[in-house]
């Protein structure tokens, strides 16, 4: 009963989508027409796990691993617990990666995808783990990895244990590519911190939707620090294509043939 | 110490810098400049030298000493250069098969436009993966404060040392409480919740040697830290390569 009152009320919030810059919201029907693409000022709205896997992966081909993996509180850090609880209630979704077996333009291939409405996309010990995993059998069944980023960084209510996920998908990484396979990152708004400085960056191939922000330190902290004025368009896309550590910028509505274009040509 | 004084001891100007541990395990140090991609970032030292007879490559993070070396040396907070520098000589110590030490002792990656135009992340990113199957050992030492990614970056190696007083965390204690709490001046909360004292980190398998500190003088501590890191040397030089590779990434693929 209580999940039915639960699912209803997500079934209304999610009809209806804001678009932060211009302030007008539409209905995801019409979102979705327009690839979650403001209609009204042009911004990318962010998507979550599902919405983005929709939009990738071929009809039904999508397979769901360590769906049920939670995180606990190691460190008994104080709030996590309630932040948690608060995560799990307000998505559908139990950590902030969503990982499994997919095929994209037909080909086989494993997938992992962040969402920024689970703790703003941070990783802790079970984002590391299941990424991990999902290298691992990717490497078992010689696929090859698309892994979409949003990330607020390194879960920092797991102290150590989140900064080691870090060194632990970046080794899982490396022996993927050392077998020879392909794995490709779409870099989408906002990637910051231990993600940017651990597997996002580790694409053979590294795409990145128009004008994401793409940093490892926050554009605040910086000006606080340095008393600088940023740049115009700092840590956007552009800025990292035109710094040489983005290979594509690509719309959304043509993300998916790139994707399977790039895929192809290594299968 | 709670973990808070710990943290203000880790940072303490009195303590030792990278250069003090080079100069005292060493005594035929060469140091070795640039990334041969854009600079010379002074904020990390590298080079080689003998031990025990042993030839090594030694890495460390320098904050320097007076102010003007310590702005020029950013407080030792390396920029992407740095780090790509580090890696160009673990690379030189694998072809010569030489071990590999690094020293940690910073707030992290530096913070700045240039160090984002440059790949701060990228640079990082890429020393975690080619440490990982590095073809020579590599043992890291974190002497002061570890801050995040940007000392995970040189301390992906087969065996973490920690000075009793040092910390290793995600996040610094101020940065935490800021983010969190909205509040700077709760760090020492931050501190004591972020768990980032060398003993809870070999509680939990994190660190794997701790270097006693308490009653001890710099060149007592430095002489005890010479011994432990050649025997983990030494150690690691007998196994084949692939148990060397299988280890350290068994080290962390264990870490939940």
């Amino acid at each position: 009963m209580l999940n039915k009152i639960k699912n209803i009320f997500k079934g209304s919030t999610d009809k209806m989508k804001l678009c932060k810059k211009c302030g007008k919201e539409f209905s995801v029907k019409e979102l979705e027409q327009s690839y979650m693409i403001c209609p009204e000022c042009g911004t990318y709205l962010r998507m979550n796990a599902d919405e983005r896997l929709d939009f990738i992966t071929d009809k039904g081909s999508f397979k769901e691993i360590d769906m049920d993996m939670q995180s606990k509180n190691r460190l008994e850090f104080p709030g996590y617990n309630e932040k948690l609880a608060k995560a799990l209630e307000t998505n559908d979704k139990k950590e902030a990666v969503t990982c499994g077996i997919c095929k994209i333009g037909g080909v086989k291939t494993a997938i992992f995808v962040m969402d920024s409405t689970f703790m703003m996309g941070s990783m802790g010990s079970v984002v590391g783990e299941k990424i991990t995993r999902l290298f691992e059998l990717a490497i078992e069944r010689e696929l090859p990895v698309v892994g979409f980023t949003t990330s607020g960084g390194a879960r920092m209510q797991e102290g150590i244990f989140s900064l080691m996920q870090m060194a632990k998908v970046s080794g899982v990484v490396k022996k993927h590519s050392d077998a020879g396979l392909l794995y490709i990152t779409v870099l989408t708004d906002p990637t910051t911190g231990g993600v940017t400085a651990s597997f996002a960056m580790e694409g053979d191939i590294i795409i990145a939707e128009p004008n994401a922000l793409v940093g490892f330190a926050g554009a605040r902290v910086i000006e606080q620090t340095t008393g600088e004025k940023l740049p115009e368009g700092f840590q956007r896309s552009e800025f990292l294509l035109k710094h040489g550590f983005v290979d594509i910028i690509e719309e959304r509505s043509k993300l998916k043939d790139c994707i399977v274009s790039l895929l192809k040509i290594h299968s | 110490m709670n973990a808070y004084e710990k943290v203000q001891a880790a940072r303490s100007s009195s303590r030792p810098s990278g250069k003090f541990y080079i100069e005292h395990l060493t005594d035929s140090f060469i140091e070795l400049h640039g990334d041969r991609r854009f600079a010379d970032d002074p904020a990390i030292i590298g080079g080689i030298g003998m031990i025990d007879n042993i030839p090594v490559t030694l890495i460390a993070m320098e904050r320097g000493d007076k102010i003007d070396e310590r702005i020029s040396r950013s407080f030792g907070c390396p920029k992407p250069e740095g780090y790509r520098k580090a890696l160009r000589l673990m690379k030189q110590a694998e072809k010569f098969k030489r071990p590999v030490i690094c020293f940690i002792g910073s707030s992290g990656a530096n913070c700045g436009i240039g160090a984002e135009e440059r790949g701060q992340g990228e640079a990082i990113a890429e020393n975690l993966m080619e440490m990982m199957t590095l073809k020579t050992p590599i043992v890291s030492v974190v002497i002061g404060e570890g801050g995040s990614g940007g000392a995970l970056a040189l301390s992906v190696a087969d065996k973490l040392v920690m000075l009793e007083n040092s910390v290793y965390s995600v996040i610094s204690p101020e940065g935490c409480a800021s983010i969190l709490w909205k509040d700077a001046k709760k760090a020492d909360e931050a501190a004591e919740a972020l768990k980032l004292t060398a003993d809870y980190l070999k509680e939990q398998g994190i660190a794997d040697v701790i270097i006693e500190e308490s009653g001890k003088t710099n060149e007592e501590i430095c002489n005890n830290l010479k011994i432990t890191i050649m025997n983990i040397i030494k150690e690691n030089m007998k196994l084949p390569e692939k148990e060397l590779l299988t280890n350290r990434y068994n080290k962390y693929r264990d870490i939940i």
